[in-house]
């Protein structure tokens, strides 16, 4: 058997599940999407009406202020784990890690269980200052949710980085008399910034995306994913939940594209 | 004494990162075991709300192991040959084709279900099954597979190794069964590892694309969540936990092995 048969038998298997299981059905969403009432006018349907459009800045300012309160958190304790040998450090990267698993509803329920009507910060402030304060159900425990899938992903991205991280550049900037902040600025930031740009963006596509938190929450925060969820199921509009998929698709894409050429581009300047 | 200023800080917040996202694990775990949750330990331990569970949804958890397992059975017979073909041709062809393969990480759950409903909705049969989660579960894994599959043929020397056992005479289908896939091996038990922990724990495409027949263990959960009473929610979460936790000290021992492996 020559070379090119042998490789077109290999990847044959797959072009076939991706051709009928991938950009079949993905051109047949597209095509969904512009067979509405309002035609082709329905791709910006997102854009054009109000409660589509207050629902994807909704979703943007959540995705975002995850990205960037993950990306503080997990920076921080990047480092503190990285070149650090203590007992039961393995235990504890492995607590760090788990939640990777958990489905987003599960990550619902946990946030439940913190904030909830019978959450532990609950019961807290009800013996503390006599109120029962709940959270879960509001824009923080949607933010909380998201965090707490975003940290364990982006952690393990910066970590792998920070380990390469040579300790006595820090040693010599520190020496040299640098500021805490300077060392960061100068010294360790640069050098994580390739694993901050992918972390990142992975984190911001996946907040974008998020459905299941959401949804175990039953807030009253319409994010993007409840939004095609809605439409699709309980006002059975396919073409609209369609439009609506196609343009989150696009933008969860392009935020991932973009940082992965700043990404390269920044691996290929230093 | 800066330096001790910045890093007691970052202790205090990895140890605050640590009890968040333990916590509310722990929490349920107890919530799950305990007679009365809003009563408190007083109330005493029970394993009653686990039986319950297990009367209530043990179908679920049958569903999902049988759903990951075929999953890991496809991904292994695309994927790894895939990942083989990509790196032997290389160049644009390959880049392309890994980034179409790609596409399911980038794009919401919600919308692969949403095509693979409107492009399959009419096949009955088929979208009546557990095959069609089967095929949702495949679309989404199958990167992780390829992607870990494909790093270690980057680091190994296959061309060698291909090359070597050809000139003895054997022919392609032998050399990718004998000589490649052996080599290739931490790469496809990592990424065996990964798919199956990400089958067990779907769920956004999931939820769209099962029916009642077809419910898997986080579709249960998002149901019990809604409309059980908080013990049996955590009583099934705790459930869920048994099974995936050894699959991620495996991964862990995977990865550790490895980089003993590469080290060495």
């Amino acid at each position: 058997m020559n070379s090119r048969r042998f490789d077109f038998l290999l990847i044959l298997p797959l072009a076939i599940f991706t051709l009928a299981f991938l950009i079949l059905p993905l051109a047949r969403l597209a095509l969904e999407a512009g067979s509405g009432p309002q035609g082709l006018a329905g791709f910006f349907v997102i854009l054009t009406e109000a409660r589509f459009r207050n629902s994807l800045i909704v979703t943007l300012v959540l995705a975002v202020l995850t990205t960037v309160a993950t990306l503080a958190v997990a920076t921080v304790a990047a480092q503190t784990l990285a070149n650090r040998q203590f007992p039961g450090r393995g235990l504890l990267l492995s607590m760090l890690t788990f939640p990777l698993a958990f489905p987003g509803v599960v990550v619902g329920f946990m946030i439940i269980l913190f904030g909830g009507r019978l959450g532990l910060e609950g019961s807290m402030t009800k013996s503390l200052f006599g109120t029962n304060v709940v959270f879960a159900y509001s824009l923080l425990g949607l933010f909380l949710g998201y965090l707490y899938f975003s940290v364990p992903r982006v952690l393990l991205t910066i970590l792998a980085a920070a380990e390469k991280l040579d300790p006595s550049l820090v040693e010599a900037a520190r020496s040299l008399g640098a500021s805490p902040f300077a060392i960061q600025r100068d010294v360790v930031l640069p050098a994580l910034f390739p694993a901050m740009y992918s972390g990142g963006a992975l984190c911001f596509a996946t907040a974008m995306g998020a459905f299941g938190t959401a949804f175990t929450l039953a807030t009253n925060v319409d994010v993007t994913p409840l939004l095609i969820y809605t439409e699709f199921t309980l006002a059975t509009n396919a073409s609209m939940a369609a439009a609506i998929s196609i343009a989150l698709g696009l933008i969860t894409w392009a935020a991932l594209a973009i940082a992965r050429s700043r990404a390269m581009r920044d691996t290929k300047g230093s | 004494m800066r330096r001790q200023w910045t890093s007691v800080a970052g202790i205090v917040i990895t140890a605050l990162l640590t009890l968040f996202l333990v916590v509310p694990v722990l929490l349920s775990v107890y919530a799950g075991l305990t007679v009365n949750y809003a009563r408190g330990m007083s109330a005493g331990f029970t394993f009653d709300w686990v039986r319950q569970v297990w009367g209530l949804y043990s179908d679920t958890v049958w569903r999902s192991l049988a759903v990951a397992l075929l999953t890991l059975a496809l991904t292994l017979l695309i994927g790894v040959p895939g990942a083989y073909a990509l790196v032997r041709r290389g160049g644009r062809f390959a880049r392309a084709v890994e980034e179409i393969v790609t596409l399911p990480v980038a794009v919401p759950g919600l919308a692969l279900a949403l095509a693979l409903i409107l492009s399959y909705g009419g096949a009955g049969a088929f979208r009546q099954s557990t095959l069609f989660v089967v095929v949702g579960h495949l679309l989404f894994t199958l990167p992780f597979m390829m992607r870990s599959v494909i790093a270690v043929l980057e680091t190994i020397d296959w061309h060698t190794l291909d090359e070597g056992a050809a000139s003895l005479g054997s022919p392609a289908w032998r050399r990718f069964v004998d000589v490649i896939l052996p080599n290739v091996r931490p790469g496809i038990v990592a990424g065996a590892l990964t798919v199956v922990t990400l089958s067990i724990g779907e769920f956004n495409l999931t939820w769209m694309m099962h029916t009642p027949m077809t419910k898997t263990l986080p579709v249960g959960l998002a149901d019990a969540y809604a409309s059980m009473r908080l013990e049996i929610a955590s009583a099934y979460t705790l459930i869920f936990l048994i099974m995936v936790i050894p699959l991620l000290i495996g991964v862990q021992l995977v990865a550790n092995l490895t980089e003993k492996r590469t080290q060495s």
